[in-house]
């Protein structure tokens, strides 16, 4: 048990790297608390699956440490370090029986029978794996077996933290709800560390207690969803969290107010004494507004002017695309609240806009 | 079952039909018709019965080649599969090694199997063979494959071992390389030692292409005419005349279509009975109690 440290970790997975282009991990410094529920997000190749690989010591870092409490691991092999992986699909022992899978682990270790039994049990209990025991694995379900790889995590006592590579991606949707709930059941129980990388942003938020933001071989934030949500630390952030993402406009700054393609956006006087100081030393800006936040009212309301070019349906709420100018909004409007048709004004809520500095956040 | 409204697709099935009667199943039933009748000219025959049946399963000089067959084609595959797994196990999986190996590996497989015996006479003869005057002259072992039954036997065996288990050799390398990364690292961190990653991913893993290795493998060797009959010519007396030299000679030598007839049909039946059993066993091996 003990919280993992990266210090001032680098990858490439070139033997010669030149330029950071060569880089799959940039520069990742930071500290994982022992018994977290952390996730890792980001789009595809951005490096959490190196990441990840590098913590589970299935691959060593070009630069800097992995410190697993006050020891240095970053050399040692997967099998000498305190933790378990769960892998995109499910690995299994064909040939065993379900026990014998989760039996596995101790028996390469030398575990005595009657604890390794005993701990199998322990686990399939908690797993709701107790009935199918006895069954050869390999003809089980997805979810099934997921939960066998996961139990082979769990049957080890010295396992200090288990990491997900993307583990409910062959699941059934309607699965993937009850294996998540089954490991925030299996977190609060075992007091592990988690460490859960996907790229789907309703697991990560459902999942973790701090979400790890990845963009490009860098981490961009470290957060809890609402943090995420509301004060995106980078334009990327408040992009690829919430669905649609954060509307992002090109903007200067005149007095109190923002101006994007010739409109003037009022916002909170001291964000607006930051962005100046940021505009004189020749920072690029970028207004940011969460299409929840942005209302569409009709004209003369005190807005800005904006076209309503499309409305998608999507059940509980509405998604509107409008025109303002050159650039184009996302507004979500709840259900029952009627849009403006035509000619409308946008409103930005000012507590709600936030001002980015080259794609980093005023605050 | 439904009834179709159009039977169009039977004329599609048709030439099918008419290609597989000609080439295969009506030479078989002239094979049939012959085992039943002695055969006295072209054209002319007398309905015998089964007698060409009793006769040729009573006959002792083929049932010395089926023993002689049968201990071939075992010995052949103790020795090929365990190689070829062991081989696969060895060659690189990524960089321009897989390639040089694959093709220095498929080379025996690209040689025509008359010039493989030949190959092997010219490689064996004790007076100017590369093999035969080491083993006699620098070895200081007496060897002579034509005249010794115990090293005429041991060239065929190694000579199909050289030519057949680069076969094997790549089958397993297909089957290992379609196991997926993820096994190994699971394994690595369930603190498996290399013997139980063969054990429990790899072997496993490889059933499927062990299963045709197998088979063609005993299917094979168990039809095995060309190479030991350039290389010994079934020699010296029968000591290495397998069953298909025994029935071309039958056959062709002294033309008793006949029996020759009956005994195809017997081989027929018994290489298909052995693979039968050889499926059943691999599928069914390691599935235990699985419902």
């Amino acid at each position: 048990m003990a919280r993992i440290v990266l210090d001032d970790l680098a990858h490439s997975y070139r033997p010669d790297p030149k330029g950071p282009g060569d880089y799959a991990l940039k520069r990742i410094h930071t500290v994982w608390e022992d018994g977290g529920a952390y996730a890792l997000l980001g789009p595809s190749g951005c490096g959490k699956t190196t990441l990840l690989n590098i913590i589970s010591g299935l691959l060593t870092p070009s630069q800097g440490r992995v410190l697993y409490g006050d020891a240095d691991v970053t050399r040692l092999p997967p099998e000498k370090r305190n933790i378990a992986q769960v892998f995109q699909f499910p690995v299994l022992y064909d040939t065993m029986t379900v026990r014998e899978n989760l039996a596995f682990p101790l028996r390469n270790r030398g575990v005595p029978q009657a604890d390794a039994a005993r701990r199998v049990m322990e686990v399939a209990e908690a797993l709701d794996l107790v009935s199918v025991l006895d069954l050869k694995a390999s003809g089980l379900s997805a979810d099934a077996k997921q939960k066998i790889s996961l139990g082979r995590g769990l049957v080890r006592s010295d396992v200090a933290a288990i990491l997900f590579d993307e583990p409910l991606t062959v699941i059934d949707p309607h699965l993937k709800w009850q294996l998540r709930r089954k490991l925030k059941e299996i977190h609060e129980r075992f007091h592990l560390t988690l460490i859960y990388v996907t790229h789907d942003q309703v697991e990560a938020m459902t999942f973790a207690d701090q979400v790890v933001v990845m963009h490009d071989g860098e981490i961009v934030q470290i957060g809890t969803p609402q943090d995420l949500f509301e004060n995106p630390e980078h334009t990327f952030v408040g992009y690829f969290i919430g669905s649609p993402g954060m509307n992002l406009l090109p903007a200067t700054i005149d007095g109190d107010a923002a101006v994007t393609d010739g409109s003037r956006i009022p916002l909170d006087p001291a964000l607006a004494a930051k962005a100046r100081k940021a505009a004189t030393a020749g920072a690029k800006l970028e207004l940011g507004i969460r299409p929840m936040h942005l209302r569409l009212e009709d004209a003369g309301e005190g807005g800005v002017p904006a076209r309503v070019v499309l409305v998608e349906d999507q059940g509980d709420c509405r998604i509107v695309t409008a025109a303002m100018g050159q650039t184009t909004l996302k507004a979500r409007v709840p259900e029952g609240r009627t849009i403006p048709s035509g000619g409308a004004v946008a409103v930005f809520a000012p507590e709600w806009t936030r001002m980015f500095a080259d794609g980093r956040l005023l605050k | 079952m439904e009834k179709w409204d159009n039977n169009k697709a039977w004329f599609l099935v048709l030439p099918v039909f008419f290609v597989v009667a000609f080439s295969a199943i009506i030479p078989l039933m002239t094979v049939v018709n012959y085992s039943v009748q002695d055969i006295l000219a072209p054209g002319q025959g007398i309905f015998v019965g089964p007698e060409w049946y009793r006769e040729v399963l009573h006959d002792p000089r083929l049932h010395e080649a089926f023993l002689r067959q049968l201990i071939f084609s075992f010995t052949v595959l103790a020795i090929e599969v365990p190689l070829g797994i062991g081989v696969a196990l060895t060659l690189p999986s990524k960089g321009w090694g897989v390639s040089a190996c694959l093709v220095i590996l498929a080379l025996p497989l690209l040689i025509p199997w008359n010039v493989v015996g030949t190959i092997w006479v010219v490689f064996s003869r004790p007076d100017i063979g590369l093999s035969g005057v080491t083993l006699n002259s620098i070895l200081n072992i007496a060897y002579n494959y034509t005249a010794d039954p115990v090293d005429s036997w041991l060239t065929v065996v190694v000579m199909d071992i050289w030519h057949w288990t680069p076969l094997v050799i790549l089958l397993c390398y297909a089957g290992l390389q379609a196991i997926p990364e993820a096994y190994y690292q699971a394994a690595k961190i369930d603190g498996a030692s290399r013997l139980a990653v063969f054990r429990y991913i790899q072997l496993p893993k490889m059933r499927g292409v062990l299963m045709i290795a197998i088979l063609l493998r005993f299917m094979d060797s168990f039809m095995i005419y060309t190479e030991p009959f350039v290389l010994t010519g079934g020699g010296p007396g029968n000591s290495t005349t397998f069953l298909s030299q025994f029935l071309t000679k039958m056959a062709i030598g002294q033309f008793d279509l006949g029996p020759a007839a009956a005994f195809s049909l017997i081989y027929f039946l018994v290489i298909l009975l052995f693979s039968y059993i050889f499926y059943t066993v691999i599928t069914n091996l390691g599935k235990g109690v699985a419902k």
